[in-house]
């Protein structure tokens, strides 16, 4: 399957990473050849085959709703690129 | 032409669990900015999420309560988005195989009739976090907004319904009935000002007998009952407004907005989404017992519609007192303890309904307000049921346990003294007092018509009445009354 | 010191041939001597390495004698550690300074150990020759010309080059076992779930396993005890008892039909090293084990089928490294989608960045069904060929990796190329099962490795064939001539 550069734009912001103009073609052409690679799977009937997203096929264990963790602002926002009276601050929101 | 508005809402219900559904933070509202966001909820690279029992028994109890199936191996999927109050770039959901498969409730609407809403599905999920947008600005002048991340990972059911209503009302009504059955359930605490109950409006019209839906809008932002009401009805009458000039309605998602009671365009969501959602690889399938259905329907408590029911045939309620009174538990079992002390289930219902929640309203306040306990609205009862005091005598006695003076009936009444005059004497005597200062009205009344003197009669007791400051007993006054002046 | 085996320490430590504080402190040596040549650590922690091993010591003077206390090991930098930079291998998280501990480096640190430092790696685990590295290549000790493999280049460097006795090391694709197999080690990826994932930067959810890296088998035996179990931060973590490793090591291999499937020596396999497998396994029959012909029919799917779950799980755990909450973050961002793409355009690397866009293809709309799903129905294909095969062999065995350590550079740029490299490793991934890679000879003076696949939860049974054959070989004492 050969994506396009206009397709490399759509999921490269939807994965809101910016490519440089100059690069999108030779960005295009490397997943194009990943894709192909792939496109191996596309010969195998797989319609009777369940999914499996898990090698074990295993359930999810419950968690008793207890609260066991403690306020820890201080330290987690130390590590912060840019907090003010104990938020995050990012470039405005609009809705 | 006739339109007609076709509804369907998406409810947002915060899980009232201690902790969070994928960490052991609190989730306890109006804590300090991001004080209650651990490594989990922050997204710290390596965190896992763990899924909380409470959450899943919860979401359970909902569905077993809206008599829908429930999923036996339920899925949590990633929808991947970014909005800085979603740390991890993903919020965790169901979208296959959500927890509560199709069911139903029925909603009573004002003219007394009864009408079922499908329910799609419902799924448990977790709660983003806040944007503030107050305050700051970097270094261009560009204004910041803030995040709190304290809310984010609260547990979630989204309960989504078929479009099945067809007007405001209807909205409200099953806004309503969901309001109360999680209360009920006692899985949410309901409280919409806090966000606990949040809800979104797809609305579209069409000609009236057309059978295909119309594009529809999603409507965001609707925090109480009023608003939603409001922002239905508007909107509706924009997409008629739209279509009746000969426009088309865009399918986006807008905003209510309660000042200018208003819809728009909500900005950020103007790109069409793709939120690739697939199974999320740190959760695995919920596998549910048939066991643990079977156990939490066993102690499912009484819900609304078997309550509404057991109070109309029990207490001999009208339909109408009976809705009220069981629209939320805490009002229900307030009106039964009341019932217990007074003895006299309508005479409970209508001081509820009229007295006590008219004033409630006019001072604003909610039903778990409420200043008078149930036990002391009984007591109240109980005293004008044995004469002890009149109904207009018990309005005062109402008023002073509402202000907080004196811890019953009883004790109003002996301090203010305000206890029936029943002694045949001393009424005999205001009687004759009346009568005796009031010669003209008298001979009026003896050669007036027996319509005039019904009237007339009235004038009396009036003049009585306010000689005793309320406390004589009416029936005693009339009788004497009709002997002196007939007799 | 610096050749012995975790085993030897152990003993020389608890006959007090040489305290903690002195064993760390020769490994500080020698990392400062050899790692500007390596570029093995991305991060060396010695003062706080010296305080651990001085606090073991006096923990040994009081009594404490558990097996690894006081014995020095690196972590590779994917395993969060407290109050200590870990970078994943990425610009992104240059400046992050976890503030936690990974499960497995609070067990290990409970069993005593001591954390010489944070290893080099390819940037979020992906890679096959350590080059995507934020921090630069790693050189193979063995031929500093060439890569030691990926993604755990800095572990199998460090451990092969004596900077380290031990190492921990991730394996989504065979991260442990290729550079274990070009570096000379024995590596071993357990059981999907034997070890918790809390803590260690997440690449691929439902592939990572965290494993050990050391010289030998029995070694690997020791560290895997101390870091397997199940952990309730875990969702993904199997609560199933934990065997002791170490007490089936000496079992017979009389009898035990070894697997050898057919896809394993087909096109692409290095004569180089398919000589030396073929000797190993003739090894093997010497101790009494029978080998058996069998076929994975599905092999050929595992790098397609992995290629599309693999960046696909990628492309939304990384979503997270987006500015806000900690790691790099653009200059003056402009609004929101400034500060995200930029951010993340500066923060990942080319490889990152390609399986981040792969990702995000296979799940978008309209190509969810013929990416993702086809492929989570291919991997229940590989499980089921692996199923299958265990009705028959006991274990699986061939190569590690079709080629020797290549040169830095040679591959670089040809990312297909390079993912063949994971050719024989990274069905084992999907399928979940364990395996390990041990030394198996040498081709031109480059070492190559055996890879024994074991049944789900059986490491005991491949940490005893290779312990087996460690005995009648000594391929895996042989030491990197020029770090010796």
């Amino acid at each position: 399957m050969a994506v396009s550069p206009s397709d490399i734009e759509k999921i490269a912001h939807l994965a809101r990473i910016r490519i440089a103009p100059e690069q999108i073609d030779s960005v295009a052409e490397r997943i194009s050849d990943i894709l192909a690679m792939v496109d191996q799977m596309q010969a195998v009937d797989t319609d009777s085959i369940p999914p499996m997203a898990n090698p074990h096929d295993a359930v999810q264990r419950l968690r008793k709703d207890e609260v066991s963790e403690s306020n820890q602002r201080e330290r987690f926002q130390a590590i912060a690129p840019r907090t003010e009276d104990g938020l995050y601050l990012v470039p405005k929101v609009i809705e | 032409m006739e339109w007609e508005t076709v509804i369907g809402l998406e409810v947002h219900v915060q899980l009232s669990t201690r902790s969070k559904i994928f960490s052991g933070a609190s989730t306890t509202f109006g804590a300090e900015p991001n004080t209650q966001a651990c490594a989990v909820d922050l997204a710290l690279p390596g965190t896992l999420p763990v899924l909380n029992e409470e959450a899943v028994k919860s979401a359970i109890k909902f569905g077993l309560a809206v008599n829908a199936e429930i999923c036996r191996e339920s899925v949590f999927d990633r929808k991947n988005y970014f909005y800085p109050d979603l740390p991890k770039g993903y919020q965790t959901s169901q979208m296959d195989a959500p927890i509560v498969g199709p069911g139903h409730l029925d909603i009573q609407l004002a003219d007394g009739s009864s009408k079922r809403v499908r329910i799609h599905h419902a799924h448990l999920e977790e709660d983003a976090g806040k944007s503030l947008h107050e305050g700051s600005f970097d270094l261009h002048g560009h204004g910041m907004s803030g995040i709190d991340l304290n809310r984010a990972g609260t547990p979630l059911i989204e309960i989504v319904s078929e479009p099945d209503m067809r007007s405001a009302e209807e909205a409200v009504a099953y806004l309503k009935k969901i309001h109360s059955i999680v209360t009920y359930l006692g899985i949410s605490d309901g409280d919409m000002s806090q966000g606990s109950l949040r809800c979104d409006a797809n609305v579209s019209v069409r000609l009236k007998g057309d059978d295909t839906l119309g594009t529809r809008t999603e409507t965001k932002n609707l925090n109480s009952f009023r608003f939603i009401e409001r922002a239905i009805e508007i909107e509706a009458q924009r997409q008629i407004d739209v279509l009746e000039d000969g426009g088309k309605i865009t399918q986006e998602t807008r905003l209510y907005d309660s000042e200018r009671n208003e819809t728009r365009p909500m900005r950020s969501k103007e790109e069409a989404n793709d939120y690739r959602y697939f199974p999320c690889p740190d959760l695995l399938p919920v596998a549910i017992e048939e066991s643990l259905i079977k156990d939490l329907q066993a102690h499912l408590p009484e819900l609304p519609d078997a309550k509404r029911a057991r109070f109309e045939a029990h207490y001999g309620l009208s339909a109408y007192d009976a809705d009220i009174l069981t629209a939320e538990r805490f009002i229900a079992d307030y009106f039964e303890e009341a019932t217990t002390a007074a003895g006299d289930a309508k005479m409970a219902a209508n001081w509820i309904t009229s007295e006590l929640m008219g004033r409630l309203n006019r001072e604003g306040l909610a039903f778990q307000q409420t200043p008078v306990s149930a036990k002391q609205l009984g007591g109240l009862i109980q005293r004008i049921r044995d004469n002890t005091i009149s109904g207009k005598i018990a309005k005062q006695v109402f008023e002073a346990l509402w202000q907080g003076d004196g811890h019953d009936a009883d004790s109003v009444i002996d301090a203010k003294g305000l206890k029936q005059v029943s002694d045949s004497g001393a009424i005999e005597k205001m009687v004759d007092d009346v009568l005796a200062a009031n010669p003209d009205q008298v001979e009026q009344f003896k050669s007036a018509d027996d319509k005039k003197r019904k009237k007339m009669l009235g004038f009396f007791v009036g003049q009585i009445m306010k000689a005793s400051q309320g406390q004589a007993n009416p029936g005693m006054v009339n009788q004497l009354l009709n002997k002196k002046l007939n007799g | 010191m610096h050749t012995l085996s975790l085993r030897e320490l152990a003993d020389g430590l608890a006959r007090a041939q040489f305290s903690s504080e002195e064993l760390t402190q020769h490994f500080l040596k020698r990392i400062a001597a050899h790692n500007p040549t390596l570029n093995a650590y991305i991060t060396v922690l010695e003062d706080h390495a010296l305080a651990a091993a001085r606090n073991a010591d006096e923990m040994r003077a009081s009594g404490e004698n558990s097996l690894l206390l006081g014995i020095p090991l690196a972590h590779k930098d994917i395993f969060c550690t407290n109050g200590v930079r870990t970078s994943c291998g990425s610009k992104m998280l240059d400046n992050f300074i976890a503030p936690y501990n990974a499960t497995i480096v609070d067990k290990l640190a409970t069993a005593g150990m001591v954390t010489l430092g944070k290893t080099n790696m390819d940037e979020f685990a992906m890679g096959s020759s350590n080059e995507t590295s934020y921090y630069g290549p790693v050189r193979n000790p063995w031929n500093t010309n060439c890569v030691p493999g990926g993604s755990s280049g800095g572990s199998a460097a460090a451990v092969a080059a004596g900077l380290a006795p031990a190492a921990t090391g991730t394996d989504t694709g065979g991260s442990i076992r290729q550079p274990s197999a070009l570096c000379n080690l024995t590596g071993l990826k357990p059981t999907y779930g034997r070890v918790s994932r809390y803590g260690m930067i997440a690449f691929a959810s439902s592939l990572d396993q965290a494993g050990p890296m050391t010289r030998t088998a029995e070694d690997a035996a020791l560290l895997l005890q101390a870091m397997a179990g199940f952990d309730e931060k875990d969702s993904t973590s199997i609560d199933c008892a934990v065997p002791d490793y170490s007490a089936s090591l000496n079992h017979s291999l009389q009898g035990k039909v070894i697997g050898v499937p057919k896809e394993f020596f087909a096109e692409g396999l290095s004569d180089a090293v398919a000589d030396k497998i073929r000797e190993a396994l003739a090894e093997f029959e010497k101790m009494g084990a029978t080998l058996k012909d069998i076929s994975l029919p599905h092999s050929h799917l595992s790098i397609p089928c992995y290629y599309v779950i693999a960046p696909a799980e990628a492309s939304t755990n990384l979503s997270r490294y987006d500015g806000v909450r900690y790691g790099h973050r653009c200059d003056n961002p402009l609004d929101l989608a400034d500060l995200y793409t930029r951010t993340r355009e500066e923060g990942f690397g080319d490889e990152v960045k390609r399986r981040i866009l792969v990702g995000t293809y296979a799940l978008s709309a309209g190509f969810y069904d013929a990416y993702y799903r086809k492929a989570q129905r291919i991997r229940r294909l590989i499980k089921n060929d692996f199923i299958e095969a265990f009705k028959e062999v006991d274990m699986i065995a061939g190569p590690t990796s079709p080629n020797p350590a290549f040169a830095l550079g040679e591959k670089v740029d040809d990312p297909l190329t390079m993912y063949l490299e994971d050719m024989y490793t990274i069905a084992v991934n999907l399928a979940g099962v364990p395996a390990l890679s041990i030394p198996a000879g040498m081709a031109d003076g480059k070492p190559v490795g055996l890879q024994l696949i074991g049944r789900d939860f059986c490491e005991g049974d491949i940490l005893n064939a290779a312990h087996q054959f460690q005995l009648q070989t000594d391929w895996h004492k042989q030491f990197a001539p020029a770090f010796a």
